[in-house]
């Protein structure tokens, strides 16, 4: 079988930390930027950043519905923290200047913004997640929680009842950074799901 | 749970990392806060003169009023960052009180202490400070900073400064990688920084923390060489409000650094942006009016 090729959202935030993280892992990593750049991509991860920022870069240059028809064609899609909130389909707490906020609407998740406060507010803890033995060192910075989920949507981790991590089909939404940190786990669990993905639509 | 921790080194730096690719404007109104934000700004500077203006004026620049940071606070949801004086940890705390993401330790504010700077590993809430080269920037590192910019030269709208600040500090991290381990303690003598920051630009090429550009950025053009030279996000103080089209300005100037290394995508976005701040031949600038000289 030949290796997968992911792309990284890279219109802004935190996305050469996810490249380096699966190149690390031995997978083939391209910087999405344009509409054409999804082209030939298994999987895709939305970094985190400001989600504001990212959609308003999203809608000048069309990517959200060639995202969309990327899914659709049968792409895996991985959110970390502002990335979490453009996959949901209900997302609260956005600027109350815009009203409804920009997003790809794929995830069947509501999601509110800044969940835990602001900066002061940012931490680390040992999180729980199903299918790893071992806690995982999560970051949480400004991060949105996952209020509610819809049928279909398997919560895989809680923080002091809040969802943060969840899978629907082959999407993935997590509040935290788990590029932050040099855990892998979480990067080698998306590309399971990118490896079987492919194999499902082989 | 009980293991969860705030105000780690981790956070604070892991925080700057997400401004990178971005553009963090500065804005004295909530009006032009929400502006900058659906332009696309990762973050605002609250205060309460842009720096065009303290150079026009004159007096001692100061922390902002606390009511108008809480009203901007209050009119968007990207982060906000304000400027304290050098040396000035009584703002600082002031500013970490109201909520404040980010504190910027400012030579743009008239300096509290020509000392001595804020110890910065004591706050919960990060900061950014200005450097000039290397060893001021791995000082202002050691004291705690989560990122450094360029200090370029404030409310110019000329980047030269801003160019050559870059230049310098990746410059010399360049000629760092290129010593023996055997040399690095003497290279820290020079630099006049900490050891350990020595070694670790030794080893990785680059500095612990976000670097970005400040300090004269009125274009995208502008904003996207500071991106090409090998920054990671960039300032704009003047450049945006100073102009005739904030809102397309502003828009221009977050597309551009995305986009910049896409010419043909660049020479689209500068189009019909309206007049720049007019900006200041530096040259012409006597040494006390040169802002990059505050702080050490």
């Amino acid at each position: 079988m030949t290796q997968p090729t992911l792309g990284v959202l890279a219109l802004q935030g935190a996305f050469r930390e996810h490249r380096q993280r699966l190149e690390t892992l031995g997978a083939t990593v391209k910087e999405v930027r344009l509409p054409a750049d999804l082209h030939g991509l298994s999987g895709l991860i939305i970094p985190g950043g400001e989600s504001t920022t990212m959609a308003r870069l999203m809608t000048d240059y069309a990517l959200l519905q060639p995202v969309r028809d990327f899914h659709t064609r049968g792409g895996a899609i991985w959110g970390t923290c502002a990335g979490a909130i453009l996959l949901a389909r209900d997302i609260q707490g956005a600027p109350p200047q815009f009203g409804v906020q920009d997003s790809l609407s794929l995830m069947d998740i509501q999601v509110r913004r800044n969940a835990f406060g602001r900066q002061v507010d940012s931490f680390t803890t040992p999180l729980k997640v199903t299918g790893l033995e071992q806690p995982f060192p999560a970051v949480f910075i400004r991060a949105p929680v996952i209020e509610s989920v819809g049928e279909g949507v398997e919560v895989l981790a809680q923080h002091n009842g809040q969802v943060v991590l969840a899978r629907q089909g082959r999407l993935m939404a997590s509040s935290f950074h788990p590029e932050l940190t040099p855990d892998p786990r979480l990067h080698e669990l998306f590309l399971d799901l990118v490896n079987e993905t492919v194999l499902e639509t082989a | 749970m009980t293991d969860s921790q705030t105000g780690t080194l981790q956070v604070k730096q892991g925080f700057a990392q997400m401004f990178k690719g971005g553009v963090i404007m500065d804005v004295v109104t909530a009006d032009q806060a929400r502006i900058a934000e659906a332009a696309g700004a990762t973050a605002v500077m609250a205060l309460e003169r842009v720096p065009a203006d303290i150079r026009k004026d004159g007096g001692v620049a100061r922390m902002s009023d606390p009511s108008m940071i809480k009203e901007i606070i209050g009119a968007v949801t990207i982060p906000v960052m304000a400027k304290a004086r050098i040396g000035h940890i009584v703002e600082a705390q002031i500013l970490q009180a109201l909520g404040v993401d980010f504190i910027d330790e400012s030579e743009v504010l008239t300096p509290a202490d020509d000392q001595f700077h804020i110890l910065k590993h004591g706050f919960k809430v990060p900061f950014v400070c200005g450097a000039k080269n290397l060893g001021e920037a791995l000082r202002r590192i050691g004291e705690g900073a989560s990122m450094i910019r360029t200090k370029g030269e404030a409310g110019t709208g000329n980047v030269i400064e801003a160019v050559r600040h870059a230049r310098t500090i990746l410059g010399e991290i360049r000629a760092i990688q290129t010593r023996p381990p055997e040399e690095l303690m003497t290279v820290a003598r020079d630099l006049q920084a900490p050891y350990d920051l020595i070694q670790y630009v030794h080893a990785h090429g680059k500095l612990p923390v976000v670097n970005f550009a400040a300090g004269g950025i009125a274009t995208p053009a502008d904003a996207a060489l500071m991106m090409h030279l090998g920054l990671d996000g960039v300032f704009v103080g003047s450049g945006i409000f100073k102009s005739d089209n904030p809102e397309r300005r502003a828009h221009a100037i977050v597309k551009a650094v995305t986009h910049f290394d896409n010419p043909d995508m660049l020479a689209e976005i500068s189009e019909n942006l309206g007049a720049p701040m007019t900006g200041i031949n530096i040259d012409d600038l006597i040494p006390a009016e040169r802002l990059a000289s505050r702080g050490w």
